[in-house]
């Protein structure tokens, strides 16, 4: 059933996250992911879920985890630099199995690499989507969530300004709200294995009781958190939306909300008669390397636009391995504010940096 | 009722132990736990890790107090049903 | 039958035959290992006080029949030697981190009794920040503090427990006011928060004062079952290893020097029963 109603990027994603089964929320204020938090706050009760203003990020982040322990579908989020606090839990969650959707309403796009590396500690692995739009945004939360419980690992949506302070009239998908939610999983703590012989244990430090005089063995942890993380890796297919590249002579890789305006830009030159196509990332773990390796196979260069100062253009050369020059047609793009509000997010500022890219390689 | 009583006299035991010696870690905390007194730790003897450990007297109460200190979870108390005088319940053997 | 006692005790009676249980006449009182610990050994130190408190933890819950219901939230620290062989649910959390990851589980799943395990650097030192809001928000949550007054897993470090005076690898000449400031003392200061329903601290160095731990315990349970709030036992408990003192000198030591700073009592207790 349609609903679409005018929402803020931010009511919609929180919507989302309640339409698709989150009864868990935990956060701390901080723009601009603010809103999101405070739209949870407002409807989560409502459909008998709990929202939790912690006094820290770190906090936030430890209630998330306690609630996803308990089989609770649980997310939790802030912008870049509380996502910076909470590395060290998102490491050990991961390590813990434990399904969890976090929220990055980033400033700008300085946070491609904490994102996709990971700032926390040691191997681990989160999926990351980059939700280019409002729409989009709703589809990949929900996709978040239930990529999270199938392979029992956080995942990691990236937003950013735009997308939580634009407004678009985008419909809910996904089961009604106030759906009774699923049983919850054969290792979620529910109490009730005490006493049995056989309580349930949910741990970073591994699953195994101990048995004789072995306590917790990190070797066999980590190695098969490691395979369990390479399995993933390659079941997940990743995602990118792809544009005019069979001819292009220059495509263009962006993602999030500038990979709208690389869009827009592209189609306007390819009006005039230039050829050039766009990859737009919506995986960026795992990253489309072959789309990007498809799409660069053939043209005479590839650019990058981001804003900040070229962090997924590593990503793309490692796609494109040598094919065709990368050149980095991004930067820093930001106001007094800091939040990113770029001035050169510009359609006709994008399309003569992209031209001037064709020209020089004619 | 103490262990050290006068030569001959039968000393009363209401409880039992049954003392796991290779779990023992040689630490001494039931020594001093307990209210009659009635554990010393080996002089010399040690268990299979090289760790002194408890033995008991005659006297016991079977209070638990050893079993309630005891880290390592070294001791199995028991209480006589009928500690008698000079009965097969509660006779120093 | 061995007759090897200590030398200095003199004569006395034969040793009593500890090799096998008694047989027919006698019931046994206390086990070897408590029903919700699996058996096996575990690797702390001889004399180490945190197995006698993890005892009392779980009789007090077994006591309650909480044991199909009980989520215990580990901390980082010698403890969690204990974190994968007991037989309740157990959620592993980071080093200070127990009591917002307990505040989740509660939250999202209101029937459950759910406790913390943390040391005293994991609790205050870590985590101060945590335990602080999590009994001022009165979550309905019982948090346990071992309290040894030093980082033991490391290898025996100054926390925001340890007293003065006391002797560790990080205050080699005795902690000092000026150099290292003045212990905290956590459930006093958890007790003036209203959130806080049941504070109390108590020890495992005697016989008695285990037994007063496992009421403490049993108490603050009590309170989290019934709804009252948050509540926390602070227990001390010996480090020999930690304070440099052999081990038949640590029940004594902890009386002196830990006990004398952060007093054992009930220092506060919101329920409608007075303190037996």
């Amino acid at each position: 059933m349609s609903d679409r109603r005018l929402r803020m990027g931010s009511v919609a994603i929180a919507d989302a996250m309640i339409d698709a089964g989150c009864r868990f929320f935990a956060g701390y204020p901080m723009t601009p992911f603010t809103e999101v938090l405070e739209h949870m706050a407002r409807r989560l009760p409502e459909v008998g879920g709990v929202c939790m203003n912690a006094e820290s990020e770190i906090e936030a982040v430890g209630m998330a985890w306690g609630a996803a322990a308990t089989g609770t579908p649980a997310a939790t989020g802030s912008t870049g630099q509380g996502l910076s606090l909470m590395q060290e839990s998102l490491a050990e969650i991961t390590l813990a199995r434990l399904p969890l959707v976090v929220l990055n309403m980033a400033r700008a796009q300085g946070d491609y690499w904490q994102a996709t590396r990971g700032g926390g500690h040691g191997d681990y692995r989160h999926l990351v989507l980059a939700p280019g739009d409002v729409a989009e945004a709703v589809a990949v939360v929900h996709e978040a969530f239930t990529l999270s419980a199938t392979w029992r690992n956080p995942v990691l949506v990236l937003g950013d300004y735009y997308l939580a302070h634009t407004a678009r009239a985008v419909p809910s998908n996904g089961r009604a709200p106030g759906a009774t939610p699923a049983a919850p999983p054969s290792w979620a703590l529910t109490g009730a294995s005490g006493g049995t012989g056989h309580a349930k244990l949910v741990s970073f430090l591994g699953s195994v009781k101990q048995r004789d005089d072995v306590g917790y063995d990190l070797a066999a942890h980590y190695t098969a958190c490691a395979e369990h993380t390479a399995t993933m890796l390659r079941a997940v297919p990743a995602r990118a939306e792809v544009g005019s590249t069979e001819d292009a002579e220059v495509v263009v890789v962006a993602f999030g909300t500038p990979g709208g305006y690389v869009r827009a830009a592209v189609q306007a030159l390819r009006a005039e008669g230039v050829a050039v196509g766009w990859v737009r990332p919506i995986t960026l773990v795992p990253f489309p390397a072959a789309e990007v390796a498809a799409a660069a196979r053939g043209a005479k260069a590839v650019a990058v636009y981001e804003n900040n100062t070229g962090q997924m253009l590593d990503d793309v050369r490692l796609a494109v391995l040598g094919a065709a020059p990368v050149e980095f047609i991004g930067g820093l793009s930001l106001d007094s504010s800091g939040f990113g509000i770029a001035p050169d997010l510009d359609v006709a500022v994008l399309a003569a940096r992209i031209l001037d890219v064709v020209e020089r390689h004619r | 009722m103490t262990g050290a009583t006068g030569a001959g006299a039968p000393v009363r035991s209401r409880g039992t132990l049954v003392i796991d010696v290779e779990a023992c870690k040689g630490c001494e905390l039931c020594i001093g736990a307990c209210p009659p007194g009635v554990l010393s730790m080996t002089a010399g003897a040690v268990n299979g890790r090289g760790y002194r450990y408890p033995v008991l007297a005659p006297g016991c109460t079977g209070c638990r107090a050893c079993a309630q200190i005891c880290p390592d979870f070294v001791f199995q108390v028991y209480k006589y049903d009928h500690p008698g005088p000079g009965g097969a319940g509660g006779e120093a053997r | 039958m061995s007759d090897d006692r200590a030398a200095g005790t003199g004569p006395g009676p034969a040793a009593v035959d500890t090799s096998a249980p008694p047989g027919a006449g006698a019931h046994l009182v206390d086990d070897f290992t408590p029903a919700l610990v699996d058996v096996g050994a575990h690797h702390l130190c001889p004399g180490c006080g945190e197995p006698i408190a993890v005892r009392g933890l779980v009789e007090a819950i077994a006591e309650l029949g909480l044991e199909r219901s009980t989520i215990a939230v580990f901390g980082i620290g010698c403890s969690t030697a204990f974190s994968n062989n007991l037989d309740v649910e157990v959620l592993q959390a980071l080093h200070g981190r127990a009591p917002s990851v307990a505040t989740g589980v509660k939250r999202a799943r209101p029937d459950t009794t759910v406790v913390t395990v943390q040391g005293d650097g994991d609790m205050v030192s870590e985590g101060l920040q945590e335990v602080l809001h999590a009994a001022a928000r009165g979550e309905r949550i019982t948090c346990v503090m071992l309290n040894n007054g030093v980082f033991g897993e490391t290898g025996g470090h100054m926390t925001a427990t340890t007293v003065l005076g006391q002797r560790t690898k990080t205050s080699l000449d005795g902690r000092d006011a000026v150099a290292h400031g003045r212990p905290i003392l956590l459930a006093d200061l958890v007790a003036r928060l209203e959130g806080a329903a049941f504070v109390a601290r108590c020890a495992v160095n005697t016989a008695g004062d285990v037994a007063r731990t496992r009421r403490m315990l049993r108490r603050a349970l009590e309170t989290q079952r019934d709804g009252l709030g948050f509540s926390l036992v602070e227990i001390l408990t010996m480090c020999p290893t930690g304070w440099f003192v052999d081990t038949p000198a640590a029940p004594a030591y902890l009386a002196d020097h830990l006990g004398a700073v952060h007093g054992a009592g009930v220092l506060k207790d919101l329920r409608a029963e007075p303190p037996s």
